[in-house]
This record gives structure tokens, sequence and C-alpha cells, in this order.
């Protein structure tokens, strides 16, 4: 890794959704400004800044982090996914995405970003979740509209009908 | 009015407004990008709850790379005014304080800088000095005669008195044979939606126009006072909301003062200016619900028949009454019998300041208050009658025949039948079962508890009720004020597609879904063919004081205006189409796309033919026709009535009904309360949309668990604010939320178009008392005020914990604004003592090593002036930190004193450092410390300030035992663990 100067800008190379990407930053600026404000890519949201409410959660090499205790530098090289790379197709949504708006698992939207990069995380390494271990992976989470029972109903569908999936592959 | 049973009123359908949002394509107002050219604002806020500004200094931040101003009072003086309240007062609020400060958090100066990190290094550069004040914190304290005052001019910290008396209390009290009182006092908390403030906003000189965009959520009569405080009329004052906004629950009627300060800003420098609120400057500075003290009476029959009402309530507003407050302590005026029938009521209402963030609206807005004491009132008659309190609870209901029932203060109750909606809630939420589980678990010796709760909720707010503050005369010579005007716009346009603007603001409740589900039942079309646009703007949309989104107004009010609109243009429409069809209109049908003759199906025309036909052939259409191009529709219910001289007010429009009751255990060594069992049963009226108020009840009741259980904005006697970080002010999480039973019954309003009435509110009234009301059974406590944290009902089980003993510090008493740390720690280091000793004394080698260090200077041998940068959690800022060593016992001890500030925050304290020789050859280093921060800083928690200090010095020595053991030959290094150290908390004695 080069040495990074503080006032200096550096440029950061990774992919982004499957996609090269690249943004030019000092050492300080946060993960979720970059994201947001250079790339615009602004499904991504900052709920704290301070690592506990999970809406900026993004997927780094294949692990949820909180992209508001990420600086931006830290991204170089890495596979980041964020919350516009989970739909299969711009029309249509993914298996997760459509049994949240099923079950009414979102209202505002501000806090579903995050919460969907997490269990998009955790339903790979865990596809029969059960509705305990889901409560686990959402209390990593805030969220003031739903009251959660939703999200848990949402996500056990989803679990569900991605087995099925996987069986008839 | 009510509507026909449509196809899409009352389906579940999936939201439009989800696919947007599950992409990450959602469009907050940090979405939305800027103009070129648009500049950030950061805010430097008061470290203390009440001082006089001394001096700013500003030249060092102007000064600082990329900055464009920085703005204090003085140059906001001429260009704005004060922000006028909900009752006339000596009292100047405005959006940044004036000479002097009044709460933590308040703003104090704003930097406009190229970018937010720039503005944000900045702050740090403003020196302000302050000299501090006594504070109040207690309401009741604020009251007493020789209480710190905030506002001269008031005289007092009573804002406001009001005596009101309904019925004969006098009598009933006399004649009945109990008299049973409560005392509660209802905490500090707020909505805390996961997005924060925003604001971007724009001057244009050669207008003399604002343009602000805001996620703002009304009511709109705060635009007057926005255009007033910005001394601009109100068609100067363009104020547009973004397509999307992160939740509210109230709270962003609060944005308000920031929209005016950052607008002001924006004129200064001549620039577009953005603002993002962070989540600290939320916490401390946006909005609070009020804090309450209420003594409750009841005068009680022998079978626990309530025949009057003693209310006594203190409203404590904050440091400043912002619009449209008092209204909190109004909004449930009519409402103080709740749901019984209670024809004599007494009512004592004050308004008192405190030093404090100022209150503003909160879910529930007064219902929580109100009924926190109202129903903890119905479990002690209860008890202290020997009854059941669910019996209590039956006996006072009002009757399902008096309906519409007007209360004693003046409420006109809509529809109901609450008997029926206990008994199907008792019968299907299993309350047999319920009181089973409560028998056995206390059998087996644990505490559980059942609580009730029934509870009126309003919706619709009357505008006239915050009127009710002022006397009869005064209400005379401001002239009068009610209503609650909805609007809602439906166009047409050339290809024959539908429409709909609204004044609406959501913040996630799905109203263009809803809107889309009843304009497509009146038009016979899919609720896919019409769009809906809830992006207030208003230069350009219809829009009244009423407008926005609060009070629970949407599905009553305005779903309901929307109906009538699109009704309205549609009798226009079957005229077109009947004089094309050569039919009668009244025989036509709006169905499919279609519109048909009833009597002749063969007779139609597609719909969108005849609904572009004013656009494309306005000759044709018939005289009675004209202008079928846009129908915009304001609705005022006539029910909405301004007070009477007699101080009657009908302050809602609607009134559901809900039943709560609830079994929970309380660990008994922990006070831990887990909810075992959760039943509510809400009367909504007319459920438009069901999916969507299940929604609304579960996230009611989220939130009133955390008001119940987690959630105060705390703040310590002397005004200190202690809960500034999510880590503090805890919101409920997944792992807290029980699921919950939910039931329904439907009585329809025979006020609203819809018969719908609103459902967002209630369980923030309901759940917080009913919940406390079964701790209270299980403990067999009388007093118990909210948050019922475990330490809290744990000192109710044992009693309180003695204070642990302190070691060699004397206790220290604490000053306005602080918070104290105390800790201890060792470590080993391979050095001999008389190194270490040198070390610590060498300010060459402090200089070089202290992390965020931007300088020392030795102002003598024994003391220091050091410049470093520190973050605590996000508090991150620059200080200055003095040094001083004395008691020194070479090599084995010394003390360390201190004091830093800075923009963040300040503090003072000091340490004992031992250096004794081991085994090795090495040194044993241990240490004491004791401090106390205040500011900014202090606003972090217990749980991060006390983490990162025990952190922050815990890498303080272990770097220091590394460096002596990489470079045993180069002094210094323990001093610059003891001036980290001190720079953090500062240290003397």
């Amino acid at each position: 890794m080069p040495r990074l100067n503080a006032g200096t800008r550096h440029v950061v190379r990774f992919t982004l959704n499957g996609r090269p990407a690249a943004f030019e930053v000092e050492p300080r600026m946060l993960l979720t400004d970059a994201l947001r404000h250079l790339l615009g890519a602004t499904g991504t949201h900052v709920g704290c800044e301070h690592g506990v409410c999970g809406c900026c959660t993004v997927l780094i090499d294949g692990m949820p982090a909180r992209a508001c205790l990420t600086l931006a530098v830290q991204a170089e090289g890495c596979e980041i996914r964020t919350i516009e790379g989970l739909a299969p197709s711009p029309a249509r949504l993914s298996i997760l995405q459509a049994a949240f708006r099923r079950h009414h698992a979102l209202q505002c939207g501000f806090c579903t970003a995050g919460i969907l990069m997490s269990l998009e995380a955790f339903l790979a390494t865990r596809p029969d979740p059960s509705a305990e271990e889901l409560r686990e992976v959402l209390s990593g989470h805030l969220c003031r509209c739903t009251g959660y029972a939703p999200m848990i109903a949402a996500a056990l569908e989803a679990a569900a009908k991605l087995r099925e999936d996987a069986v008839h592959v | 009015m009510l509507a026909q049973q449509g196809k899409w009123i009352g389906q579940s359908v999936e939201r439009v407004e989800d696919a947007a949002l599950l992409n990450g394509r959602g469009r907050f107002i940090d979405d939305l990008g800027a103009k070129p050219g648009t500049l950030h604002a950061a805010i430097l806020r008061s470290p203390h709850a009440h001082a006089d500004i001394v001096s700013i200094d500003t030249a060092a931040a102007r000064a600082s790379p990329g900055v464009a101003a920085v703005i204090t009072a003085a140059e906001l003086a001429d260009i704005t005014a004060p922000l006028v309240a909900g009752v006339r007062a000596p009292i100047e609020t405005r959006p940044i304080a004036v000479e002097r400060v009044r709460y933590v958090g308040e703003p104090v100066a704003v930097v406009v800088a190229a970018d937010r990190y720039l503005a944000e290094d900045a702050l740090d550069f403003i020196e302000v000095s302050y000299k501090p004040r006594p504070t109040v914190i207690d309401p009741l304290a604020a009251l007493a005669a020789d209480a710190p005052v905030l506002h001269e001019g008031l005289g007092s910290n009573l804002v406001s008195e009001r005596h009101f008396t309904y019925g004969d209390p006098e009598r009933a009290f006399a004649s009945a044979p109990h008299r049973v009182s409560v005392s509660v006092r209802y905490p500090r908390n707020t909505g805390s939606p996961m997005e924060t403030y925003g604001v971007i906003a724009e001057y244009d000189p050669h207008e003399g126009a604002y343009d602000i965009l805001a996620n703002f959520q009304g009511p709109f009569s705060i635009h007057a006072v926005m255009a007033r405080a910005l001394k601009v009329s109100g068609n100067k004052l363009r104020l547009r909301l973004p397509p999307n906004s992160g939740g509210s629950f109230g709270v962003k009627q609060g944005v308000a003062p920031y929209a005016v300060l950052i607008a002001a800003a924006a004129r200064i420098v001549g620039r577009p200016v953005k603002w993002i609120e962070d989540r600290l400057e939320h916490l401390s500075a946006s909005v609070s619900a009020t804090s309450r003290v209420t003594t409750l009476s009841a005068a009680v029959e022998n079978d626990g028949r309530i025949v009057a009402l003693d209310w006594d309530q203190i409203e404590d507003c904050g440091a400043y009454l912002r619009a449209p407050e008092p209204a909190t302590l109004y909004r449930m005026h009519g409402n103080l019998n709740g749901a019984y029938d209670i024809r004599h009521i007494r009512v004592r209402n004050r308004v008192v300041l405190t030093n404090k963030i100022p209150s503003g609206l909160v879910r529930g807005f007064g219902g929580p208050q109100v009924y926190y004491a109202l129903e903890r009132l119905m479990q002690r008659i209860a008890v202290t009658l020997k009854l059941d309190p669910l019996d209590v609870i039956r006996r006072n209901l009002i009757p399902a025949g008096a309906f519409p029932y007007r209360t004693a203060s003046g409420a006109l109750y809509d529809s109901g039948d609450y008997a029926r909606a206990v008994a199907l809630a008792v019968e299907k939420g299993g309350l047999d079962d319920l009181r089973r589980r409560r028998d056995e678990a206390r059998a087996a010796g644990r505490l559980y508890g059942i609580g009730y709760a029934a509870v009126v909720e309003p919706s619709v707010s009357n505008m006239g009720y915050i009127t009710t503050v002022l006397t009869a005369e005064e209400r005379r010579r401001a002239g009068p004020k009610n209503g609650a005007q909805a609007t809602a716009t439906i166009t047409l346009d050339p290809l024959g597609s539908v429409t709909v603007k609204v004044a609406s603001a959501p913040q996630g409740q799905g109203h263009r879904t809803v809107l889309a589900q009843v304009v497509a039942d009146v038009f016979g079309l899919s609720k896919d063919e019409i769009q809906v646009s809830t992006e207030l703007d208003t230069a350009k949309d219809a829009w009244s004081i009423a407008s926005g989104n609060y009070s629970s107004r949407f599905a009553p009010a305005v779903a309901g205006a929307a109906h009538l609109a699109a009704v309205k243009l549609r009798s226009k429409l079957a005229r077109i189409a009947a004089a094309q069809l050569n039919v009668r209109a009244e025989d036509l049908v709006f169905a499919g796309g279609k519109i048909f003759s009833r009597t002749n199906p063969d007779a139609a025309l597609p719909f969108a033919r005849v609904a572009a036909t004013s656009h494309w052939a306005p000759a044709t259409v018939p005289d009675d026709a004209k202008d079928a191009l846009s129908e915009t529709l304001f609705w005022t219910p006539p029910e909405l009535t301004a007070p009477t001289d007699a101080d009657a007010i009908n302050s809602s429009l609607c009134h559901g009904f809900i039943f709560d009751f609830c079994g929970v255990e309380v660990d008994r060594v922990t006070g831990k309360v887990r909810i075992d069992r959760y039943v509510t049963m809400h009367d909504c009226g007319r459920v438009l949309h069901p999916g969507m108020v299940e929604g609304q009840i579960r996230g009611g009741f989220a939130q009133a668990l955390g008001a119940a259980l987690y959630e105060e904005l705390a703040y310590r006697e002397d005004g200190a604010f202690l809960a500034g970080t999510f880590a503090d002010y805890l919101l409920p999480t997944a792992t807290e939320v029980p699921d919950i039973t939910i039931l329904h019954m439907e009585s329809p309003s025979p006020f609203t178009p819809l018969g719908a009435k609103g459902v967002g509110e209630g369980n923030c009234m309901s759940t917080p008392v009913c919940i406390a009301n079964a701790v209270a059974d299980a403990l067999g406590a009388e007093a118990i005020d909210l948050p019922l944290t475990p330490a809290k009902l744990a000192a109710l089980v044992h009693g309180e914990e003695p204070t642990p003993p302190r070691d060699m510090f004397k206790p220290r008493v604490s000053k306005p604004g602080e918070r104290r740390i105390i800790g201890a720690g060792e470590t080993r280091v391979r050095a001999a003592p008389e190194l270490v000793w040198k070390m610590l004394l060498d300010t060459d080698v402090l200089a070089s090593v202290i992390p965020g260090a931007h300088g020392v200077k030795k102002l003598s041998e024994t003391r220091f002036l050091a410049d470093v940068t520190l973050g605590v959690g996000p508090v991150k800022g620059r200080y200055k930190a003095e040094i001083a060593l004395s008691d020194l016992d070479a090599p084995k001890a010394a003390r360390l004193s201190g004091s830093i500030s800075g923009a963040l925050g300040n503090g003072e304290g000091s340490g004992v450092v031992h250096l004794a020789p081991d085994a090795q050859g090495g040194t044993v280093i241990s240490y004491t410390y004791e401090g106390a921060v205040g500011g900014k800083v202090a606003a972090i928690g217990d749980r991060l300030l006390d983490g990162a200090a025990k952190v922050v010095i815990g890498q303080f020595f272990a770097a220091l035992a590394r460096q002596i053991g990489a470079e045993e030959h180069r002094p210094g290094l323990m001093a610059r663990l003891l001036a980290r150290l001190l720079a953090l908390f500062g240290v003397r004695r």
C-alpha cells in the first residue's frame, strides 16, 4: 500500500457492483461520501456516521461493512457491492427485494439499503436461517418505521424461494 | 358522502414507491445533488446549557482553507426577524443564539465553505468565550421564585398559565366517596427518523426571493413563520420538498429554524448553501417531545365510576417556544376524558421553559403525555378500590349509543363502539390465557404483571385548537382560527391519463399508492394507470396552512379530498360522455377503463378518449362540463370550529379507539422487562390499505416500546446533554421488538369522505402506559416513570444500590455542562523508573510523539501547552491543552493536571502516575485519572466516552511499552502518553 499524505488526493481503483470504478480522494474522506457524492451511488445512506444505525452497510469483498466507518482509500482493489447492484435487471427485483415489497418490509426506505446488504450476505452463507438468526442479523440495523416483523417474514420467504430455485437449477 | 365500494380501496396492494427505494433510487434530499457552486454549511453549537457569549473570534476560521463566510447572530441581525410562536410572549426565538446560549447544541455560528469537510475544519478555529450561568432543567424547579430565568423579558420561566372548568368538578369532588391521584413525569424523547434534517437554500437578490428545498413535513402554517423570520412576503419564499423523506414522526417540522438559518446564510454568501444535519446534532438540537409533570386526580364512586377529573399539567417546552408550541399541551384538550364518559373536568395548564432543546412535533403529540397520566390513574383507581382494572375501564367507557359524543371540553367523537372493541380484544386476544400465565408465573415466584390501556386516538387536527392557550378575549382580538383544509389536484392530460397532486408531504407512509387506489376506484381505472406526485412546491402547487403530514390526517383528510376531487371531475366527464353517447349522465358507469351506460353497455367510450376531449375539442364540450382538464379541491370539515367563549374546543375531527393489554415479566435480578404478549385492538374507521395500517401499528408500537423501556433525551441536572449518539439514545432493534397481536374493527367516520380515521399515532399513546401498568402490576409499584430501564426497576425490586466507595480522589462537584470520567490502569515497561521519569519531562519528545499533536510548547519546567486533535466516537476536534506537573516525587510519582478547550468541548482533571521498579529492572506504571468534560464531547454518553477513555489510555500505555522496548534510549514517551491522556480528559486538581 502506498504511503498516503493528508493533504493530497489519491486515486483509488476498485470494482463497484462488478464494474471497474475509481475516485480521487483525500485520505480522510469516508467511503459513504465518496460513493454518494463522487460516484453518484446515492442508494447507500448515511444515518448516524458512528456505525450504529447500519444504513450505510455495503459489502466489501463479500463482507458487510459500515461504509461510514470505512475510509474511501480502503476501497483500493476491493470488490464493493451496494444496493444499486442487487436487482438482476433494471425492470426486475431480486427475490429478496420482491419479498420486501410483498411484505411491506419498508416504509420510508432510508434504512433499507443497509438491511438488504446485510441479509444478502447472510443468506449467501446461511440459506436456511431461523427467524431468530434473522433477528440477530437485523439487530445490527435500526429501522424506525416498520417494527422489523415484516422484514423477518420477507427474509424467511426469500430464503425459502432461493432454496427452491437452487434445487431447480 | 361515502364512497361506493371500489375495486382497489381496502386491498393491500404492493406499493408504487417500493421498487425505486429497494434499488437505491429513492430521491432523498442528500441524493438530489445541488447546483454547481453550491457551498456547504457546518454549525458551531453551544457546549453550555446556559451561558453568556462574551466574544466570538472568527478570524482564524475565516482564514481557514475553502471558507466563504463565518456567520454569527451579528451578521443575521438585519436580514432575519424572530420566529413567532403559538403564544405571544416576550421571548425572542431566533435560529441562532444572540448574546446568550440557553441549551447545549444551540447554534452559535455557521461556517460556509467549499465542502463539508472544510467547513467542519474551520469550526475548530472559531474561538468563543462563554460566561456560564446557573441552569434549570427540572420544570418544577423552573417555576421556583429563585430559579435562574432564561428570558429576562418574561420575568420568570412561566410562559403561559390557564385554568379551565367544564361542568361542575368542585361539586363532584365534594360529593364523591373517593379521590384517587397520580403524579407522573413524562420524559423527553423523540421520533429520531433515520434520515436527519437537510436544507438546500438559495437567494435571488434581483427578485428578493428565497428558494428553499428542505425535508420539511408541515404543517405549512410554519411557512408563514419562516417567511416572517426571513422578512419576505409569502410569495417570496418558495419552499420545496424532496420526493422522498426518510421518516419524520413529526420531527421534521423542526427543520424550519434551520431552513431560515441556511437560507439567510445563502443570502449572505450570494451562493446556494447546503446543510445536512449529523446524528449528534439531531439528537441534541433538532426537536424533542415535551416533558410534562402531571398531577391528575379523579372523583370516584365506589364501583370505580369516575365523575370528575382534575388535571394539573406543567409542560416543559425547553429553552425557547417554537411554533406551533405550546400546541403539544393543547392538542388533546378536547380529549382530556380519554375514552370515558366524564362530564366534570378541571384543568390547570402551565407552560415553562428550561435549559433544554426546544420542543416540537413528535409522533403522538400530546397523546403520550395525557394518556400516561390518565391510564396510570385508571390502574391506581382499581388498586385503591380493590377492583379489577379492566372493570374500571369498562364501567367508564362512553356507551355505543352516545355517538357522535360531545366531550366535556368540547371534542365531538365521531363514531365507535368501545365496549365491543374491548370485548372483542379480550376474547380474540386471549386475555383469559394471559391471566393463567400470570397466575402460573406468580406461583413460581416470578414478577409478572398485566397492563391495560384504553385510548381515543384523535386525528385531523383543528388548526384552531392551539388558540385555546389564549383567553377568549385574546382570541377575539386575534381573530378566529379553525379548520383543517386538505387539498388535491387531479389533472387530465391530452392522452387522457390521470395525474394526482396533493400537499401531503409523506415520509414513507405510501401516500402515492393509496391515492392511486382511491382515484382509480372513482374513474374505474387500474391503480397503475394513475400517476401521483407528492413533491410539494409552494410556488406551483395548491396548499394551505394545514398542508403537510401530521396529526394522522392523510387517510381521513387528504385521501378524502382526492376522492372528492376525482368525483367532481368524473361528473364532468360523465356529462361529456353522455352527450357523445346520447344517454343520461346518471346512467353512466366508469369501469374497466371504459365509460358505458348501465342500461345499454354497448354504448361505451374509452375513458382516455373522454378524458382528453377538453384538450382536443373544447368547443364540443357541454356548458355544464367545461374545463374538465384539472380539478383542484379544497376540503375542510365544518365540524372543526374555533374554540367557544367557554373554551370548548373540538380539537380534532376523527377519533379512533384503541384498546391494548399486555403481559410482562420483570427479571427479579436485573430488572429487565420482557414482553410476554402484547395485544392491540384498533378501530380506525374504514381501512384503505390493510398492509399500511398494519405497518403504522407495528412501527408505532416499536417507537412506543422505545419510549417505554429505552429512550430518553437525558440531561444531567446541570444541563449537560447525555444522549448524543445511538449508543446512548437507544432505539429498539429487531431483538427487542416482540411480535404483537393486532385486531381490528371498523366504525367508519361519518365526518370524512372515505370514512377513514387516522391510525399512525395511536400506539405511541397507548403502549407506553400499557406496559407501565403491567410493570406496576408485576412489582406492586405505585409511582413509576418512563423509561422503565433495568436500573430503575431493579431499584424498585431491591432498593437503591449503594454508591461504590471512591478511592484516592475526593469526589468533585461537577460544573454545569460537564461529564465526569474516572478510571485506573497499569502497565509494564522494560526501562527503569529513572529513564521513564526523564522521558516524562522531555518536551521535544512530547512534541514528536503525542498522536494528533500539532505542537507542544514548554512554558516552564513543569508546564506545557499542546495543540492536539482528538476523536471520540463521531466527535473529532482540535483542542488546546495546558498541562502542569506537580507533587513531583522523582522518580516515583507525579500528579498531572490540565485543562483543555476547543470548539467541541472543554475539560479539566488530574491524574496520578506511580512508577515502581519491577524485579526485571523495568518499571510498573500505575495510574489513576479523574476528569470532567463538557460541551459537545460530553453529549457522547457513558458507553462511548468511558469506553473511549479506557481504549485511548490503554493504547497510550501499550504504545509506551512498545516504544521503550524498541528505542530504550529515546526518552519522553511517558510524557507523550500522559499528555495524550491529559489532552483528552484534561488533568488537573
